[in-house]
């Protein structure tokens, strides 16, 4: 091809940043026209941001003992304490710890449960269900069933029975340590399933199409095929799912700590709060359960509406 | 001139039975399809060969075992004196590899959509760890696009303009042998004149062979040097194209002829081609042409005819004449 005449490259024109692209299209025309995605974006970007400067914002480290004053036990919300006089936005529950510092500390933990295991989640399930879509035969038989066979059982249950198993292995005084890393384990395993199946259906679509064919033919490998022509055309799906799996996960993980078998109390996250709360509610201390408890509910909730309209947005069909 | 590709005694049998489990409860036997039978063919060098047929005639099965894609159940393909399948020494693989590309019919389905025009032309020569500098830009210009769309995604472009960056990743790693499938059904009329025009003049100037893979006999009038019509995964008829536009000798190719829409021709009658393809799982015994055949004979269906030559062409037919 030597022989035709090469001219100088024509003017590009200049490429838009990305950022300049990004607020022009669809996506985030479609963002700035629905309400709720950005009342739940934003109460989500609160929450996050509030978790992740919890140490700058929160009144006090409720779990530095030094902090903490026995006598500001049972303070009520908005109320001067009977003793000592200190105002507590959202109270205090019996150790005298203020109920809002132990939120944004527990709104930490439960974020990270979640996120992590959404990640760990997506990780392999996306991994099985590429390597199930390409390669077929009895790899794909061998990682669906065992999706299918998880499938029947409660996620609950099985991230309580993978819970305690792995305890069973720890040593007792590293349990209280590693309880966090467990239930990451836990909530992942029980919930890698859904990317599973998504990912294989798109890879079963995406590997037929002639553009894999064409990587197929000049040599490429299977993993490279995989890797950069497949999974960033699954990625969509993936996404909406690891939103509406984030808030799935937190619930998850507050469901166990409700239950006990969760955070350990030295590191609450929500469910830990929401249970150590209602043993106070019979009592009229209605404050340790009801805050932490909404900030459950709102972040479950906005997690929830954003990964709907996430859904919406990227399938055209429904626009 | 010397052959670039033999294909000689080429069969592809695909497995369309149901799962084991249907199968032993409906009391069915594997059913296997013959998408090409005992097909033999040579390209020359810097020649063009269609093969035409209907849909269900095992044309793209050939071109995908010729790229490389599918592996032959019978028989051998070798291109360069080299059989992809069967040659161990890797260097010698990779080498034809590089010599061979394919430009597929859909151009909304074979290029990436998140790719930048830039890495799916480039790919080829990338993927060997070739230089690729400026390479994208040369090659869109050499197929009538910008240097500046390399930075575009694929979505950015029309058919024809797709079509034309397909044909630019099949031009990168320099091959010698395009397998073209349909490249132009999926495009409109004014547009795949372009297409094929360009695709003329690339073969010209940079000595390529195709196969050219079609159904449409205006492109093989257009494009070919022979032409070989297939029917059923065999291989019916051979010529060079004038010849076979001059007379067609075999039954089906007249039958192809006839039912071509001519614009020259128009509001004319035509006989619509007598029956369908027959179910290949089940193909008719003797000539697989003779249920749809008006010169069949008792003899068509017992007896499978053999490729004779017949003057410039080679014909399978009991009644062709020279």
């Amino acid at each position: 091809m030597s022989e035709l005449p090469v001219e100088k490259p024509a003017e590009a024109p200049s490429a838009p940043s990305a950022w300049a692209r990004f607020l022009d299209s669809d996506f985030f025309y479609s963002f700035k026209r629905s309400p709720v995605a950005v009342v739940s974006f934003a109460l989500v970007t609160l929450l996050v941001l509030s978790a992740v400067l919890a140490p700058l914002v929160a009144p006090h480290n409720p779990f530095d003992p030094a902090t903490l004053n026995l006598m500001n036990g049972f303070s009520a919300p908005m109320e001067p304490n009977a003793f000592t006089g200190e105002t507590f936005w959202l109270g205090t529950d019996d150790q005298g710890r203020d109920v809002f510092s132990t939120i944004l500390f527990g709104l930490r933990i439960s974020l990270f449960v979640g996120f992590a295991a959404v990640l760990f989640a997506l990780l392999l399930g996306v991994t099985l269900g590429l390597l199930a879509g390409y390669i077929g035969g009895w790899t794909e038989t061998l990682i669906m069933r065992a999706a299918d066979v998880q499938l029947t059982f409660p996620s609950i249950l099985v991230a309580m029975l993978i819970f305690g198993i792995v305890k069973g292995f720890l040593p007792v005084d590293a349990r209280d340590e590693a309880a966090i890393w467990v239930l990451i384990l836990a909530i992942g395993l029980s919930d890698w399933v859904q990317f599973a199946r998504v990912v294989r259906g798109a890879t079963l679509v995406e590997k037929s199409k002639d553009y894999v064919q064409a990587a197929k033919l000049i040599g490429r490998s299977p993993g490279a095929i995989m890797l950069r022509h497949i999974l960033p055309n699954v990625l969509g799906p993936v996404l909406v799912i690891a939103t509406i799996s984030l808030a799935l996960a937190i619930i998850a993980e507050a469901t166990l700590s409700f239950l006990g078998v969760g955070a350990p109390p030295t590191q609450p996250s929500l469910g830990t709060l929401i249970r150590i709360g209602q043993g106070f509610l019979f009592s009229g201390e209605w404050w340790i359960l009801f805050f932490p408890a909404m900030t459950l509910l709102v972040l479950a909730l906005s997690v929830n509406l954003l990964g709907d309209w996430l859904r919406d947005a990227l399938n055209p069909r429904l626009r | 001139m010397s052959a670039l590709v033999k294909i000689a005694g080429l069969t592809r049998i695909f497995d369309v039975s149901k799962p084991w489990l249907n199968r032993l409860l409906e009391r069915r036997p594997k059913a296997f399809l013959k998408a090409v039978s005992d097909v033999d063919l040579q390209i020359e060098e810097r020649t063009v060969y269609a093969l035409v047929g209907e849909s269900g005639s095992g044309k793209s099965t050939i071109g995908k075992v010729v790229v490389g894609l599918l592996a032959p159940s019978e028989g051998s393909v070798e291109i360069e004196g080299v059989d992809l399948h069967r040659e161990t020494d890797a260097a010698k693989v990779d080498h034809v590899r590089s010599d061979i590309q394919m430009i597929f019919q859909s151009p909304f389905a074979s290029l990436n959509p998140r790719w930048k025009v830039r890495d799916i032309i480039a790919e080829p020569v990338a993927a060997r760890g070739g230089d690729t500098k400026g390479l994208s830009e040369r090659l869109l210009e050499q197929v009538g696009l910008a240097a500046g769309d390399a930075d575009k995604f694929p979505h950015e472009f029309s058919g024809g303009q797709r079509q034309r960056i397909c044909i630019a990743r099949a031009l990168a790693s320099n091959p010698k042998l395009i397998v073209c499938d349909e490249p132009t059904s999926a495009l409109d009329v004014s547009v795949q004149a372009q297409v094929l025009n360009l695709m003329s003049d690339l073969q010209e100037d940079l000595g390529l062979t195709y196969l050219f893979i079609t159904h449409d006999l205006t492109v093989v009038q257009h494009m070919a040097d022979t032409v070989g019509v297939l029917y059923l995964g065999r291989l019916v008829e051979e010529a060079p194209r004038d010849a076979l536009f001059e007379r067609a000798r075999h039954p089906y190719t007249q039958m192809l002829f006839e039912a071509a829409p001519r614009i020259d021709a128009f509001g004319r009658e035509v006989d619509p081609p007598k029956g369908e393809i027959p179910d290949p799982i089940n193909p008719p015994s003797g000539c697989a042409f003779h249920p749809r055949c008006p010169l069949a004979i008792e003899r068509c269906t017992r007896e499978r005819p053999e490729m004779r030559q017949l003057g410039p062409a080679r014909v399978a037919c009991h009644m062709a004449e020279p």
